[in-house]
């Protein structure tokens, strides 16, 4: 069983839902990175999503479109981003880390980041770019070793949600609103509705996110999930120069927030 | 590489050989697989194609005179070299072409509100227009040094209704005016149409604006046998997403005419600072389909430069991919300095000031004609009229004329 799947087992077995957390990997720099990615576990963070930083992220807002530029700036790159899941799996061994990625640094690699992303122990990978109509030319010669996390949005019709969960494994990631990452005005019935959609199609846990700022956020989704991502609030706050202290319990209020909704 | 006949392409995926598709975010894929639908059902609706060979023929004033430049031909002292006059086409260039295409359909869809990207603004004046015909909401998005270098097109389009969105990301270009007008639509799908002003992006925006800009070619054809009696020697026409260039070459793609590609070398491919995608760029995704792009060895898209804002951008057309691969078109490119010139040169011989992505076309048909004999002919696409780069080419002027 991959360590995503054993993961949501546990929790699931415990009564608990994910916490997904989403970085820019090397933003502002690796060593920072690696030290907000410390403090997001400790603070409870169940799955970790190291963003491949790109030059042209269209389905991304103004934060991680910063964020991501920060982290190209101080030289990030995709074999970077398999280095510093390397040095993460070797802190946390339980810790399942999803590579979130745009197809063109991956297809830059030309057929190695298979084998040198399950080298590294990455256990994912999420493409934003790389819908189920074109993604057999990158896993069709996969074997087994990372799992593939698709995406369904609120426009995804639901035969068609059916077609993406059945290519699917890990986890399916739910789109919670039509727009880019950290955009506002989430809707909890529009999301919690789609859940419930994608959950009648596929027994994989169900993850969702975009837009997802607060614990009462955090809490009210995690109720029609198995776990929610943030993101575009870890890097916001990343940007304004918070401390390692400060990400962990932020966190941990998260994750607080979505024990204390499923009560 | 056995891809079966030319003009056949794409696939029912919008697959042109190994490239084209659709790589979009998830929250696009329902609207563009709603878009293929509609276009392909107004592909073949004649009413639907009325309509627009209409709008053409009385509102854009299609069909586009073909001209034979007698003093440029003398002054290159070679071939003959033709030129289609898109510039005269309504808005100034061949853009109008894909605009009113695209609006009809939007319209046949049921949506009312258009955005667009664009570079050098002669896409999103020609969308500004549209939107005005039609009585439809307009949003372009614009890079700020876009915005500056082409503002002459900035009022234009404010004047027809349009909002222009500045774009301040990158290198504040078409790429960057592309990046954003994709987020919007992300967030905005579910009422807006997107008008994508090149043969580039994702299926079946390719094949869609092919077809709307086909006119040109089809048109020049016929001209060109009516007045020589014969196909042309060669066919030339600049490429930045490669719309117009597609739009000529495409009729003629079975005919075995050589054509030519013409790219922006900026200052100099060697200096790294061009627009030269095909010439000098390697396979990869960008704005929802496989091409050729400008990137590094990490998959990072590179930024583009080219005094012509219509040219500088480091993507193009899965098409023309295609085409170089298959080497139905020789790909090539021409510098700032060389596309002014050209540009001073046909402002001077024939009375026309080109746009200055058109400049560049001309320049390689000069060096062509040169070196061709009297008997052949040489058909260039003039994609645009250059009112709008006045204040480009003023600055540039460096004494080349007194």
């Amino acid at each position: 069983m991959s360590r995503i799947s054993h993961t949501f087992e546990k929790l699931s077995a415990r009564g608990e839902k994910a916490l997904v957390a989403f970085l820019s990997a090397g933003d502002p720099d690796r060593e920072r990175s690696m030290a907000a990615i410390r403090a997001l576990v400790e603070g409870g963070a169940d799955v970790l999503e190291l963003g491949v930083p790109f030059s042209d992220p269209t389905a991304d807002g103004p934060v991680i479109q910063r964020a991501s530029q920060r982290a190209l700036s101080a030289g990030m790159t995709l074999p970077g981003v398999l280095s510093m899941a390397g040095e993460i799996r070797a802190e946390f061994p339980d810790l399942p880390v999803v590579i979130f990625s745009y197809y063109n640094p991956i297809l830059s690699m030309d057929g190695r980041f298979h084998a040198e992303a399950v080298a590294a122990g990455a256990d994912g990978l999420l493409v934003v770019d790389l819908p189920v109509e074109e993604s057999d030319e990158l896993t069709g010669s996969w074997d087994e070793g990372l799992d593939f996390i698709r995406l369904v949005a609120p426009t995804t019709p639901k035969e068609r949600m059916k077609a993406i969960c059945e290519k699917a494994s890990g986890f399916v990631y739910l789109v919670s609103m039509t727009g880019v990452t950290g955009s506002e005005g989430l809707k909890q019935e529009v999301a919690a509705t789609c859940a419930r959609a994608v959950k009648s199609v596929t027994g994989l846990p169900l993850c969702v996110g975009f837009g997802v700022s607060t614990p009462e956020q955090a809490g009210l989704l995690s109720r029609a999930a198995d776990g929610v991502v943030v993101g575009s609030a870890f890097c916001k706050m990343l940007e304004q120069g918070a401390a390692p202290d400060e990400l962990r319990d932020f966190a941990a209020s998260l994750k607080q927030g979505m024990k204390e909704s499923g009560k | 590489m056995n891809v079966g006949d030319l003009s056949r392409m794409p696939d029912a995926r919008g697959h042109f050989g190994p490239y084209g598709g659709r790589y979009v975010a998830e929250t696009l894929m329902p609207a563009l697989l709603e878009l293929d639908e509609a276009y392909a059902t107004v592909r073949e609706d004649g009413q639907f194609q009325q309509a627009l060979k209409d709008l053409f023929s009385s509102y854009s004033g299609r069909p586009t005179p073909l001209f034979f430049a007698g003093r440029l031909t003398e002054k290159a002292g070679g071939a003959k070299i033709y030129l289609k006059r898109e510039d005269l086409a309504h808005t100034g260039a061949h853009k109008i072409n894909n605009t009113l295409g695209q609006a009809l359909l939007a319209r046949w869809m049921g949506k009312n509100k258009l955005i667009a990207e664009t570079g050098a603004g002669q896409h999103g004046v020609a969308t500004a227009t549209a939107a005005a015909l039609f009585g439809m909401e307009c949003k372009i998005f614009m890079g700020t040094e876009d915005v500056r270098r082409q503002a002459p097109n900035v009022s234009r389009m404010e004047l027809l209704g349009a909002q222009v969105v500045p774009v301040d990301a990158g290198s504040s270009t078409l790429k960057d005016a592309m990046n954003e007008a994709m987020r919007y639509w992300v967030g905005a799908v579910e009422d807006t149409y997107y008008v994508i002003g090149s043969v580039a992006g994702p299926h079946p925006y390719p094949q869609m604006v092919r077809d709307f800009q086909r006119v040109i070619g089809d048109e020049a054809r016929e001209q060109i046998l009516a007045a020589e009696g014969r196909l042309p020697d060669l066919l030339v026409a600049c490429v930045g997403g490669g719309s117009n260039a597609m739009g000529l070459f495409y009729p003629f793609v079975n005919d075995g005419v050589a054509m030519v590609g013409v790219e922006a070398g900026g200052m100099g491919v060697s200096t790294g600072k061009h627009a030269a995608t095909l010439g000098a760029g390697s396979v990869g995704v960008l704005h929802g389909s496989k091409s050729y792009v400008l990137q590094d060895e990490h998959g990072q898209i590179k930024e583009a430069h080219s005094i012509s804002a219509g040219l500088d951008y480091p993507g193009v057309g899965p098409e023309h991919s295609l085409f170089k691969d298959l080497g139905v078109a020789a790909y090539v490119s021409v510098t700032d300095d060389e596309a002014l010139d050209a540009f001073h040169a046909l402002a001077r011989a024939e009375g026309i000031l080109p746009a200055m992505e058109s400049s560049h076309a001309l320049a390689q048909a000069m060096k062509e004609a040169a070196n061709r004999p009297k008997e052949q002919v040489i058909l260039v696409n003039l994609s645009g009229r250059g009112d709008k780069d006045l204040s480009i080419v003023m600055e540039n002027r460096k004494g080349i004329v007194p």
